[in-house]
């Protein structure tokens, strides 16, 4: 026992959650670009059971409401659509509306900061990128697969991006709270939370962050923007959790990097035999 | 329906002086239909579900049943229920509130055509008291050209792959009913869709019809006519889309070729169905991936 708690990893293995993972481990990623020939851009991005289509429409010249953004003569409009298919729920629970409700048109927004904080907006005056999300199922952390995929999207319709915006949820549930009370470093908390986890009491903190930026600036604060939802949450837990989803965050994008590299070297392969 | 490409006077006359001869764009005669490609049981958190893929048209249907109490006036039927719903993702016109109007449209038609055909009798658990209620939610993700079949090609694939829990027992307690449903989730019951009716869009172009046809050719349509047909060749509804105004004698017409065609086409899709059924459990998903 004592050869046990001096392991880290065997430490580490103590605690399993219900899919089988450790605390600090993501879900299987999926991913794919370009699934749709019509569009500018398009991705489809699978996080274990949560699955996720963007489609990017652009730069063209803005059109509906953002014709009369004043805004537009400087920089590029970002425009997103966060949409959820009426089936996508499990548990026999069917949504009424795909869109337009109070939770969609939030995120929407949340979705539309983090894409103008990567696009260099400058140079695209006087144009509009479209954006559009399709949850097509859920099960747990959904924005941030939405953010993920719409990521690859952009890299798909061929937008210049600043680097991979990169978003992780991490989740505190209330029974592991107290049992870690004592000192714990990580806090019991659990990485990329599925709906179960998800829908235990505690606390949900959803992160966006810039990965490269991070590693290559050594900043400490490379948010572009965090979301909590649930319970009340100690602040000085904040920056051990902070930490940890970043961590994850880097995950995330060396898997997804490794998926656009694939992706252009079979794409530069087909183009070479076709000539 | 809008009009999600533009073509010129002179590309409009290339594609119908081609249907004249009987030769289209993409090398096809006028009653050939594009290859489908078809997958079913792809979601987990569903009944039933579907991704039908005609070229460009990509279709996702996802089939959910839920306990309901039926109506007075059909008190041994069970309720189905069709909701079409037009991705942005598809074409940007389609944002917020702008793809509802052919959503509608082709829901209508789903609603059309299988009134009073398929039966509703099977859904029924407690007459008057319990009742199944199927939710066909359609999602159209790109659009390829016509999206009437493959809506409810995709449709009638769900509704194949449907599995109903088994209901082990029923009781009544006074006003209240209670069903037991089986613990297991294999134990289920399936739909039965033989008399579930296909849509055939028959496009007019010039002084033919056309079937299946691309973005462009509907372009150069001015009117469309839709038949529901049952795969025994019984025909149980019918509309026409588009601004154009047909003789009787023509609609008579597409009524015959779409029998013919929809025959055809139901037939096809069956034994495909039949044969992706016998792969079994196991078999490669493909999804989106």
């Amino acid at each position: 026992m004592e050869q046990r708690n001096g392991n880290p990893v065997l430490q580490k293995v103590a605690f399993v959650r219900g899919d089988g993972r450790s605390p600090s481990e993501i879900r299987h990623i999926s991913a794919r670009l370009g699934v749709f020939g019509q569009a500018d851009g398009s991705a489809y991005l699978q996080q274990g059971l949560t699955k996720v289509l963007a489609t990017v429409y652009g730069p063209h010249q803005p059109r509906g409401k953002s014709a009369g953004n004043m805004l537009k003569a400087v920089k590029g409009i970002v425009n997103c659509q966060y949409s959820t298919a009426v089936f996508s729920f499990g548990a026999g629970v069917r949504k009424k509306r795909p869109r337009g409700d109070r939770k969609s048109q939030e995120r929407e927004q949340q979705l539309r900061h983090a894409m103008e904080a990567i696009i260099n907006l400058e140079l695209f005056a006087k144009s509009q990128i479209d954006i559009f999300i399709e949850v097509l199922q859920v099960d747990g952390s959904e924005f941030c697969v939405a953010v993920n995929a719409a990521t690859l999207a952009l890299i798909d319709a061929g937008i210049p991006i600043k680097d991979y915006a990169i978003a992780c949820s991490i989740t505190v549930a209330d029974d592991v709270t107290e049992k870690d009370e004592e000192g714990a470093q990580d806090g019991g908390s659990l990485i990329d939370a599925n709906w179960v986890e998800e829908c235990s009491p505690g606390f949900t903190l959803s992160i966006v962050s810039l990965p490269k930026v991070v590693d290559e600036t050594q900043t400490q604060s490379s948010l572009i923007l965090a979301h909590g939802a649930g319970r009340r949450l100690h602040l000085s837990r904040l920056e051990a959790l902070r930490q940890r989803a970043l961590d994850a965050c880097k995950d995330i994008r060396d898997i997804l990097d490794a998926v656009v590299r694939n992706h252009l070297h079979t794409h530069a392969a087909i183009q070479s035999v076709e000539k | 329906m809008s009009e999600l490409v533009s073509l010129s006077l002179p590309e409009k006359t290339f594609i119908l002086h081609g249907i004249d001869v009987n030769f289209r764009n993409d090398g096809r005669s006028r009653l050939d239909c594009r290859p489908i490609e078809l997958q079913t049981k792809i979601m987990d958190q569903v009944n039933g579900s579907a991704k039908l893929k005609i070229d460009d048209t990509e279709i996702l249907v996802g089939v959910k049943v839920e306990e309901d109490t039926p109506d007075e006036n059909s008190p041994s039927e069970g309720k189905l229920e069709f909701f079409v719903d037009c991705s942005a993702n598809a074409n940007p016109i389609f944002e917020g509130k702008g793809g509802d109007e052919l959503a509608t449209e082709i829901s209508d038609a789903l609603s059309l055509a299988y009134k009073d055909v398929f039966d509703l009798t099977e859904l029924c658990i407690l007459p008057s008291k319990k009742c199944w209620k199927l939710y066909v939610d359609v999602l159209i993700l790109a659009c390829g050209g016509n999206l009437f079949d493959a809506v409810a090609a995709a449709v009638k694939a769900a509704l194949y792959s449907t599995e109903i829990p088994q209901v082990k027992d029923a009781a009544v307690d006074g006003v209240e009913a209670d069903i037991f449903v089986s613990d297991d989730i294999f134990n289920s019951v399936k739909l039965d869709v033989k008399n579930a009716p296909l849509l055939i869009s028959l496009c007019k172009i010039g002084d033919n019809y056309v079937v299946d046809p691309t973005p462009e050719e509907e372009v150069c349509s001015s009117a469309t006519v839709v038949v529901a047909v049952m795969p025994n060749g019984r025909t149980s509804g019918g509309l026409k889309t588009g601004y154009g105004s047909l003789m009787v004698e023509t609609w008579r017409k597409a009524i015959q070729i779409a029998k013919k065609v929809g025959v055809q086409l139901n037939n096809e899709i069956m034994k495909a169905l039949e044969e992706e059924e016998k792969l079994g459990p196991n078999r490669a998903l493909f999804g989106f991936l």
